[in-house]
């Protein structure tokens, strides 16, 4: 059976059915999108004083995924001008800086991500904070033979049947007396804090974990808001992919349903670009 | 836009998406040179939350309304995001409602 108003406009409509479709599914994407956002206001406001993160991101890698998404988005409206105007060369092109900006945007999100997983902060048994990024860590076996690890592997770790515990632990960072210095250092003037490679013993450590999801409600809620976009833009670039090679077939059979195509798949693409709008004031610079 | 674009119509809205995606650009520096600023009260951000969401609202209108056709779009549309709309704007209002001083209680 034939899909019905792939191309020709539905006279009650005025629209051909996947357009109204993909509204349809956008809609349900805002509300998505809205209840985490809601989320995000109500844990930022029910955050106690000093525990929410100010400046943790790096704004310039973050301004440089802007202008990824942003350029994506001019190129995936020409892809589809070109094809209206029966320039099928000029498409591949413009759908290729498409995809080479969803792969940039992916690459330096997970950069990004690297970093916050090498990210640690301790919490010492006197209630100061060393807070920074894992230089190195240092584990003892039986004999007391100590072996120097560049990762964390948690308090002990078992290879070869032979059995390591933490010694210490190095981070290039800080040390701080209150979280607020570590999480508001915009506010903190007194204290300068200078980094530099801080050892501490095993036994001064009371809790220790990196800047994962785990590590608090701010990161939390931004590996959930970035995570789920990051899905979207992966959802995405494979759709525009899939059409851009082997769907591309379709431009010699049926031109005109192949660029309806494109249109679903750019409005789709726009909605990604619109998440990231506010993500990135939201996240990295309020 | 209507489904039925001539490629005459097409090329002639090309320099209306070349302007957009400039203030998009433009937009996007905006809001990170914004934030270097304290506006309004000292002990507040609301002052920069709102000047941050006025520069996201507008580059989002961009978007919609131009890389998305939003601007010259079918009834049917326009239908499905009032409805969208109403409950986004619901979802907000409980959301900011919900932290109405008068609403939370501290016992001490």
């Amino acid at each position: 059976m034939e899909i019905p108003y792939t191309v020709k406009p539905r006279p009650d409509t005025g629209l051909y059915n996947a357009k109204v479709g993909i509204w349809l599914f956008l809609a349900s994407e805002v509300m998505l999108f809205g209840a985490l956002f809601s989320a995000y206001i109500l844990l930022r406001v029910g955050a106690s004083a000093g525990t929410w993160p100010h400046g943790l991101l790096n704004v310039t890698l973050g301004t440089i995924n802007t202008i990824v998404l942003i350029t994506s988005s001019i190129t995936v409206v020409m892809a589809w001008v070109s094809l209206k105007l029966n320039q099928f060369g000029k498409f591949k092109m413009y759908q290729a800086i498409t995809l080479l900006c969803a792969l940039a945007f992916l690459g330096i999100k997970s950069v990004e991500y690297k970093d916050k997983f090498s990210h640690y902060q301790i919490i010492k048994k006197d209630g100061t904070y060393v807070d920074g990024h894992m230089h190195g860590a240092t584990y003892l076996d039986k004999e007391g033979k100590s072996r120097e690890e560049h990762k964390f592997h948690g308090l002990s770790f078992k290879e070869n049947n032979v059995e390591y515990s933490l010694k210490e632990v190095v981070l290039n960072g800080i040390e701080a007396a209150q979280l607020s210095e570590i999480n508001e250092p915009h506010k903190d003037k007194e204290h300068k804090h200078e980094h530099k490679n801080i050892s501490v013993p095993a036994a001064e450590i009371q809790k220790i974990n990196n800047y994962g999801p785990w590590h608090n409600t701010y990161m939390a809620i931004y590996f959930t808001l970035t995570g789920l976009h990051a899905l979207h833009v992966i959802g995405g670039a494979l759709v525009i992919g899939f059409l851009w090679g082997p769907g591309a077939k379709m431009w010699r059979t049926e031109p005109e349903r192949f660029t309806n195509r494109i249109e679903v798949s750019g409005l789709f693409w726009h909605f990604v670009d619109l998440v990231w709008i506010f993500l990135f004031p939201v996240l990295y610079l309020l | 836009m209507s489904d039925n674009h001539t490629a005459h119509d097409v090329s002639k809205h090309v320099r209306g998406y070349l302007i957009v995606f400039g203030a998009l650009l433009i937009g996007t520096v905006l809001t990170v040179w914004a934030s270097h600023f304290h506006f309004g009260n000292k002990d507040s951000n609301v002052g920069n939350i709102v000047v941050a969401l006025i520069i996201a609202l507008t580059k989002a209108f961009l978007v919609a309304g131009y890389f998305m056709h939003l601007i010259s779009e079918k009834k049917l549309i326009y239908s499905v995001l009032a409805f969208t709309g109403f409950f986004f704007a619901g979802l907000m209002f409980l959301t900011l409602w919900s932290m109405h001083p008068q609403n939370i209680v501290h016992f001490k």
